[in-house]
């Protein structure tokens, strides 16, 4: 067995706080009541540092260090919250924002939604860049779950904890750069899925409105397609 | 193998060259053989067995001047033959031994080959790159045996360092501090990774010495297996490179079959194997963890650093991963001594550095310089200057992460601080002259596609960003753009490059950055009159219209 990890002590916004040495910076920054705001993050899951809302400023360094992966040090002085980072994560949610066709008044993860909790915190009004309103499709084949590619910022939450804690590797990407898109299998319709186990896993840690749970969205508004008397007077043939 | 063996192949294949008073080297490498130079060595074979000539006619590597293709040399005089066809065969088989015809000489007095040094070319175009004899007789893997006989790991680290060779594949990591590294790290397995994935536009300085001298890139890797203790090598190369792949296949099996590569090299207990992998065309896994996901294969994308690969690389071991070039210099390096290769450059900057010369220059081609050449001798001495009839703009280096260098900054000593300071980069060498008739939003523009569709899509910023960016150059060169979308534009490009997961991101913006920095009247020009001074853009047919 490896030794215990040395206990190292650091600054994080002119807080002294101490942390195991294996431990990352938000690991260290959350346990110390310190929030640094994440949307690809998710406890449990490996790291990936992608969506770079967690980027900190470490004093001696120009370059910003994602919180997630960056391992505590000795000494280090953390910045969390600098108006220089605060904008950067303000242009990071409005790129996301724009980038496929988010509209929270029709979502079905309306007020349950991290990103948009995420603009909310960052003080987002309006989105300044250009909207690329993208054509995507749904994938609704799945008998359970559903997908909408048009609010996922590809976060890959649902491909991690499908691969490293389902075990079955059922979500992937498909292509690179704005094209990428999240597949189940070899790009068929998930209800085609020959390794989904339907366990919803993926539609519990989705952070937006992407992946869904069917039975959550029309179910609390019953419909009674027979009210219109006239209707079914037209079907029976009565009239 | 000893090193009287080696002397042995060496003597013999300079014995087999010599029993032939005269030689014609056809360049076989993929610029000339694109203009069937196969079809005129070929020829030049059937026409010297009719005539029943004493001549040696021989496929060689890269000569250097691309654009003068299809090239010969005729040895021993060294006539360099230009713009050769196959029907100029029978007449140059015929005046073998007097001089030339004018229309097809090219002399070797000009200052494209006067004001070149060449190091990782010293063997390029002068022996043939698929049979290893030759590249012995050019005194090839003597520094491999030197290395593995007469040196500790230790040493060889030390004289790598004492170099001051910085990795060439354009970030300019001390090459000999990356060695001590992972000699350092403690590890059982550790690899070694030639980082073959070329993928910059305007750039082909590794295809031609992978092409060229492939032995002399193996070479460099078993030496720097025995320096940092690892016993497998592999070769990430492109797809998009056959040809280089092929001569490596044929170079790694002769290497085999003699002993420089397999188990207990030259008697000795080091054991080192060189593998090949190929790429799948994605521009990103030219980026170290980008092509170490790949090589494992997975997805190729980045991963945060630290931990670097000299610490924890392919399969989590301790990786060594070097760019072609950074490898080509190495044999040499141990031939003539760190301290050598250290009195050429300039103080920070040693050695020499291969470019690839291309766009509106007379002589396209490769050429190799010191370290601390100024840029006007590059573009106007050795590369002839732009082609009559239009003025120099500006040149462009280090691909989609470089910069725009104006005319200003001519006499620039080219090194990693100096281009740095003035918003480009050095880059693998890919250097694209670009005269009045390029626009420079256009420039930024084209740069920013290519960052745009190469973006692996993990990060937000450089995934959307670019895609942002690319959409409001996109409305300056159509004309649809407002003064709003510059500010747009120079925030994100702060912010792509401060975010971004890797180098493709962080670098992205510099093509937008540097335009900006020299060319911001153009850009203004687009936005306000909706014109476009060098006519590419399709804004100037608005304005035309509005007028």
């Amino acid at each position: 067995m490896s030794p215990a990890p040395a206990v190292k002590t650091l600054l994080i916004d002119g807080k002294d706080v101490s942390a195991s040495g294996d431990q990352t910076i938000l690991g260290a920054a959350r346990e110390n009541g310190i929030s640094i705001p994440t949307l690809c993050h998710l406890d449990g899951l490996t790291e990936v540092g992608a969506c770079r809302l967690c980027l900190v400023e470490l004093k001696g360094s120009t370059r910003l260090q994602p919180a997630c992966v960056m391992l505590v040090e000795e000494g280090m002085e953390v910045t969390t919250h600098t108006p220089r980072l605060q904008k950067y994560r303000r242009m990071i949610l409005e790129l996301l924002f724009a980038e496929r066709n988010h509209v929270c008044s029709v979502c079905v993860a309306n007020n349950m939604c991290e990103l948009q909790d995420q603009a909310e915190a960052h003080g987002i009004t309006h989105v300044r860049f250009p909207y690329r309103s993208p054509s995507l499709p749904v994938d609704a084949s799945h008998e359970r779950f559903a997908l909408d590619h048009n609010r996922c910022i590809l976060c890959t939450r649902c491909v991690r904890v499908c691969n490293e804690i389902e075990g079955a590797h059922t979500w992937d990407l498909l292509g690179r750069g704005v094209n990428s898109l999240l597949i189940s299998d070899l790009h068929e319709p998930w209800g085609e899925s020959d390794t989904c186990t339907s366990c919803g896993k993926c539609v519990q840690v989705c952070p937006t409105g992407a992946l869904f749970d069917k039975s959550k969205v029309g179910g609390k508004v019953r419909k009674n397609p027979d009210f219109l008397s006239y209707l079914n007077e037209m079907r029976e043939g009565l009239r | 193998m000893t090193f009287e063996e080696l002397e042995q192949i060496a003597t013999d294949a300079r014995a087999a060259k010599e029993t032939f008073p005269r030689a014609l080297n056809v360049c076989v490498a993929a610029g000339c053989l694109s203009l069937h130079s196969d079809a005129i060595k070929s020829a030049l074979e059937k026409e010297v067995r009719r005539r029943g000539a004493n001549c040696r006619v021989a496929g060689t590597g890269c000569m250097g001047l691309c654009s003068l293709g299809p090239l010969v040399t005729r040895e021993p005089d060294g006539h360099l033959l230009k713009n050769v066809a196959e029907s100029d065969a029978p007449e140059i088989v015929a005046k073998l031994n007097s001089a030339m015809p004018e229309r097809l000489l090219y002399s070797r007095d000009q200052p494209f080959f006067q004001r070149q040094t060449a190091i990782v070319l010293e063997n390029s175009g002068r022996i043939d790159p698929e049979k290893i004899e030759e590249y012995i007789a050019a005194y090839g893997y003597q520094a491999l045996l030197h290395a593995l006989t007469d040196l500790t790991p230790a040493q060889i680290v030390q004289e790598v360092s004492k170099s001051g060779l910085r990795g060439r594949g354009g970030a300019g990591y001390p090459t000999g501090l990356k060695w001590g590294t992972v000699a350092k790290t403690i590890g059982t397995t550790k690899y070694v990774i030639c980082n073959a994935d070329e993928g910059d536009p305007g750039a082909f300085m590794d295809r031609s010495v992978l092409e060229s001298d492939p032995h002399r890139v193996l070479e460099g890797m078993i030496v720097a297996g025995y320096a940092v203790g690892a016993n497998l090598g592999y070769i990430y190369v492109r797809a998009e490179y056959p040809l280089a792949i092929k001569r490596l296949q044929v170079a790694i099996r002769d290497a085999r079959r003699l002993g420089f590569l397999g188990s207990q090299i030259c008697n000795t207990k080091f054991s080192f194997d060189i593998e090949i992998r190929i790429g799948g065309g994605a521009f990103v896994c030219g980026e170290e963890t980008a092509l170490i996901a790949s090589i494992e294969g997975r997805r190729g994308t980045p991963r945060p650093r630290p931990p670097f690969p000299a610490q924890s690389g392919l399969w989590e071991m301790p990786t060594l991963i070097n760019n072609v070039e950074s490898f080509a210099n190495i044999p040499t390096i141990l031939r003539r001594g760190g301290e050598w290769y250290a009195s050429l450059g300039t103080n920070k900057s040693k050695g020499t550095k291969v470019f690839a010369l291309c766009g509106k220059v007379r002589n396209v081609g490769l050429i190799e310089v010191p370290m601390g050449t100024p840029l006007r001798q590059i573009i106007f001495d050795i590369g002839g200057g732009v082609p009559e009839g239009h003025r120099f703009k500006a040149v462009q280096t280090g691909g989609p992460s470089g910069g725009c260098i104006p005319e200003q900054f001519l006499d620039l000593p080219v090194d990693y601080e100096s281009l740095k300071e003035v918003g480009s980069i050095m880059g693998s060498g890919g250097m694209i002259v670009m005269d009045d008739s390029a626009c420079m939003v256009n420039v930024a523009r084209y740069f920013m596609e290519f960052c745009m569709s190469e973006s692996c899509g993990k990060c937000i910023p450089c995934r959307a960003g670019t895609a942002q960016m690319f959409e409001l150059l996109t409305r300056m060169t159509n004309g649809t753009a407002k003064l709003n979308d510059l500010d747009l534009l120079e925030e994100l490009c702060d912010m792509v490059s401060s975010t971004s997961l890797c180098g493709l991101g962080q670098s992205a913006p510099n093509p937008v950055l540097s335009t900006l920095r020299y060319f911001r009247e153009e850009y203004m020009e687009h936005i306000v009159r909706k014109h476009c001074r060098a006519g590419v853009c399709e804004c100037n047919k608005l304005a035309e219209v509005s007028a």
